[in-house]
């Protein structure tokens, strides 16, 4: 079920996402440290068109990562294939990448009521 | 002769196709004896009508394989007193392999893969263009001599939890083959080989688990082979040509 095709997927966002780790956890290390409000967080993410792009490709790379992944699984446990294998893999991919976007944009471009 | 013949229960998987359940046989137990010894003990003794496979009996013609205690061997070189820890000796046939009767398995699937894999020689020259010299100290040569030794006996094909899970994987023994072809300079056919193994069904599905390679009577490493297949078939997407 694994095609040369998506296992480079998987391997590239892999090799993208090793870094972005490692970024998302010095930040958390950083902002539990200096002991950040929420609202001083959110005062450096706001607007911030690097933190839209730092966790916008996370996302992205944790949806193609996550999908492909998720899909070898449920063919090899449950013998899933054909459209419902498709749909499933595409299913995951946007499941994610919407839950992921709307939690970014929730903290750099959409502005609602957090003081 | 024993003035007591010790004896050792056996149990035996019988049956026709995927119906069937093990049955239990006293054997004879001697020391220095194999599993295919007590199998053919049960055949020529006990019941004439049990199925199994076998030809050379010295671990050439890679027939005899089974189930042994759960796990995949040659019957023919693997010793009684070696997996009977409890004197407990248990033998179904290959897994994953369609059972025709008994101990006997359709090897179909398993061979039909190695044409899949495109795992065929393709042949560079004909017979009246003189013979290509091959240099054994050849990068290329050592390779392919690392699977050339294999004898088709599916063994890695049962150990492969792969193969178990996914119907289409090629599995071990195929995808070895073809790397030895590809490594192999009188093969035509790199390319050919390359889109075979990189299909739904390709090298990309190993997970790496090694069971082929703890598991290959021979030594040999298929796992190794199917990552020198993922390697080469990334180089070649990257350069535009997969």
């Amino acid at each position: 079920m694994l095609t040369l095709r998506l296992y480079m997927l998987q391997r590239i966002t892999a090799l993208l996402m090793a870094p972005l780790v490692l970024g998302h956890i010095g930040v958390m290390i950083y902002a539990v440290q200096g002991g950040l409000s929420a609202a001083e967080i959110l005062g450096r993410t706001q607007g911030s068109v690097f933190w839209f792009s730092f966790y916008g490709l996370f996302v992205l790379a944790v949806s193609v990562h996550a999908a492909i992944g998720l899909r070898t699984i449920l063919h090899e446990v449950t013998g899933l294939s054909g459209r419902l294998l498709m749909f499933f893999t595409w299913g995951t991919a946007l499941g994610l990448s919407v839950l992921g976007m709307r939690a970014i944009l929730a903290v750099t471009f959409l502005t609602r009521g957090v003081s | 002769m024993n003035e007591v013949e010790k004896t050792r229960p056996v149990s035996v998987w019988r049956g026709e196709g995927e119906v069937g359940q093990f049955e239990t046989y006293d054997v004879p137990a001697y020391d220095n004896q194999t599993v295919l010894d007590v199998v053919s003990h049960i055949q020529h003794y006990i019941d004439p009508s049990l199925s199994y496979r076998f030809a050379c009996r010295v671990g050439m013609c890679g027939s005899c394989a089974m189930m042994v205690n759960g796990e995949p061997r040659w019957t023919c070189r693997t010793h009684v007193n070696k997996v009977a820890g409890q004197d407990v000796l248990e033998i179904a046939p290959l897994r994953i392999l369609p059972v025709i009767k008994d101990l006997a398995t359709n090897m179909d699937p398993f061979f039909d893969k190695w044409v899949k894999a495109e795992a065929v020689h393709h042949s560079s020259a004909s017979r009246d263009e003189e013979m290509m010299v091959v240099l054994p100290d050849d990068a290329e040569r050592k390779k392919a001599d690392a699977g050339i030794e294999c004898i088709n006996c599916a063994v890695c094909y049962a150990a492969c939890d792969t193969v178990a899970g996914n119907a289409d994987y090629l599995g071990p023994a195929a995808l070895q083959r073809a790397w030895t072809l590809y490594n192999d300079a009188r093969d035509a056919g790199k390319q050919t080989i390359l889109e075979a193994v990189s299909g739904a069904g390709g090298c990309h599905n190993c997970h790496a688990q090694g069971g082929c390679s703890h598991y290959c009577p021979n030594e040999l490493n298929p796992m190794q082979a199917i990552a020198g297949l993922k390697q080469a078939t990334t180089r070649a997407m990257l350069k535009g040509k997969l």
